[in-house]
């Protein structure tokens, strides 16, 4: 492969941010020098001018999920709304219980919200997923108590790309009268979510995750049945009291656009990124002791998470610089963290550090997808040739049999 | 995560990766590290009647910081008596390539693997007489 030092690296990490359509900036500019009212300013044009804005987003963030406006409350994003829910709701229901549960593969700002919350009392339940990544209905029947206030289920995980039966798990919630909060930042715009079908009390947005600006995001909270929550930022009394704060007018016009951009073309585009993925897979399964991590089926187009066996999480990473991913492996320590999310789901350390996150998005072409192919080949050989495990199990040798001198 | 050129030459580049006959009553082979820990390294060395190392290859399981280490040794290996050998310091390892702090294990690894295939070959060869 030719080296082109000047190139930019293949962007493959849609699951971590993806850029700002360029239909959302040009949208958001005139919001941050011409229509800079503070949409809370009643008296003037400049703040009704900002108002209308907001609310005109609110309304597309609605949309897209099918619920009411008035249940969209703005946040500075997903790990923000997921603290607000996950403390607010509880805290407001402590009376009923002080029992929460939630799933050992969630995104660390639920996990760490729920720490917070054991050091004040709580005591918490991390389930464990199914080797697929999936939640088992009646393991999840069985964790909830008399006392269980609040239960958290992401809709799509950040790492394995897996979708969650949440209408399954709202109706179990329903039934034992606890609070369901859904982390929903992987799912908006891959994902249909009706929240009019859905039993979900509470549902976390981002806009960064569907081509909007950093630093917003949404909680929708429900009003029929009413959810209550208590507040985590007090001050003007905004968003009804639930988030005080001067309403980031451009952030909030840009994630309005952002969703209703969603909404419309997201069938296509999920077509079409399904098409690039299968390709990717499909190519990259080529290779002998590959491994897909998580469940396939249920799963968004976006994402492949994918193990190779016998190679070393941080050369690995190294071999495909050319392509921007995500690895299972925080290869900047000494210490070996594997991702916690492929551990929960019964990978071995190894397989868990020679992980690779691809996930796809509205801008990758057929091109990107063909390169990170050849370039995961050649590497992968390169890298195999030269490891000792690749020889012993090409001799037949049980890695894991073998007793190592643990150094 | 910054590697210094040496360290990004050699995992480019690696030198002398391979395998010898480890049947051979002149190669001794070293295996040392874990895969848990996300180390193996293996380090063969093939000696003249006359105790001169002709030839040594390796096969490393492990970061680019490991893999420059054992391809490093290969390199200094050659031409040097089993004596000379076993004097190479991890620390000699970690300047050449300008290891950084968490990256010393992967040089310490290296220098067992010298230790461990000269003590293969010394007990092959000590079977022999």
């Amino acid at each position: 492969m030719t080296k082109d030092i000047a190139r930019k690296p293949i962007y493959l990490d849609y699951s971590s941010t993806t850029p700002v359509d360029p239909r959302v900036a040009e949208k958001m500019i005139p919001f941050i020098t011409e229509h800079f009212g503070n949409p809370a300013s009643r008296s003037h044009s400049f703040g009704w001018t900002a108002e209308e804005a907001v609310e005109e987003a609110r309304d597309e963030v609605a949309k897209l999920v099918n619920a009411d406006p008035r249940e969209i409350v703005w946040t500075s994003g997903a790990t923000e709304s997921n603290n607000l829910a996950i403390k607010g709701a509880s805290h407001f229901y402590s009376t009923k219980g002080k029992h929460i549960l939630t799933v050992s593969t969630e995104h660390k700002c639920v996990i760490d919200s729920f720490r917070e919350l054991e050091r004040e009392g709580y005591t918490a339940t991390y389930l464990e997923p199914e080797p697929n990544g999936l939640v088992d209905l009646e393991k999840f029947k069985k964790a909830i108590r008399p006392d269980t206030v609040l239960a958290s289920v992401m809709f799509v995980n950040n790492e394995i790309g897996v979708i969650q039966d949440i209408e399954a798990l709202g109706n179990i919630c329903r039934e034992q009268k606890v609070i369901f909060h859904v982390d929903a930042a992987q799912a908006t715009g891959k994902v249909d979510i009706d929240l009019e079908k859905l039993p979900v009390d509470l549902m976390s947005f981002s806009a960064h995750k569907t081509y909007g600006p950093k630093g917003i995001g949404a909680l929708y909270v429900r009003r029929k049945p009413r959810i209550r929550i208590e507040a985590q930022m007090h001050g003007g009394g905004h968003e009804r009291g639930m988030r005080s704060g001067t309403l980031a007018t451009h952030q909030i016009v840009g994630m309005g656009e952002a969703f209703r951009i969603a909404r419309i073309e997201m069938q296509l585009e999920n077509e079409r990124i399904r098409k690039l993925r299968d390709k990717l897979l499909h190519g990259l399964q080529d290779m002998e002791e590959v491994y897909v991590n998580g469940d396939l089926k249920h799963r968004i187009a976006h994402n492949l998470n994918i193990s190779f066996n016998y190679v070393e999480g941080e050369s690995l990473i190294m071999a495909v610089k050319d392509i921007a991913v995500s690895s299972g492996s925080a290869c900047t320590s000494a210490s070996l963290e594997p991702s916690y999310v492929l551990r929960a789901l019964g990978r071995s350390d190894e397989l868990a550090h020679s992980s690779i996150r691809f996930s796809i998005g509205r801008f990758t072409t057929e091109a990107d997808v063909d390169f990170t192919i050849q370039l995961l080949k050649e590497k992968i050989y390169k890298l195999r040739e030269l490891s000792p495990l690749w020889d012993m199990f090409k001799d037949g040798i049980d890695i894991s049999k073998v007793e190592w001198a643990a150094h | 995560m910054a590697y210094s050129d040496k360290v990004l030459d050699h995992y480019e580049n690696p030198r002398n990766v391979g395998t010898l006959d480890k049947d051979d009553p002149h190669v001794g082979t070293g295996m040392v590290g874990a895969p848990a820990c996300g180390d193996v390294m293996k380090l063969q060395i093939k000696v003249s009647d006359d105790g001169v190392i002709e030839d040594a290859k390796f096969k490393t399981y492990g970061c680019g910081s490991a893999i420059a280490s054992s391809s490093l040794v290969t390199e200094w290996l050659k031409g040097k008596t089993l004596d000379q050998a076993s004097e190479i310091k991890n620390s000699a390892i970690a300047e050449e390539l300008a290891l950084p702090p968490v990256k010393i294990h992967c040089s310490v690894l290296a220098e067992d693997a010298i230790k461990s295939a000269i003590a293969d070959l010394k007990s092959k060869q000590g079977k022999l007489i």
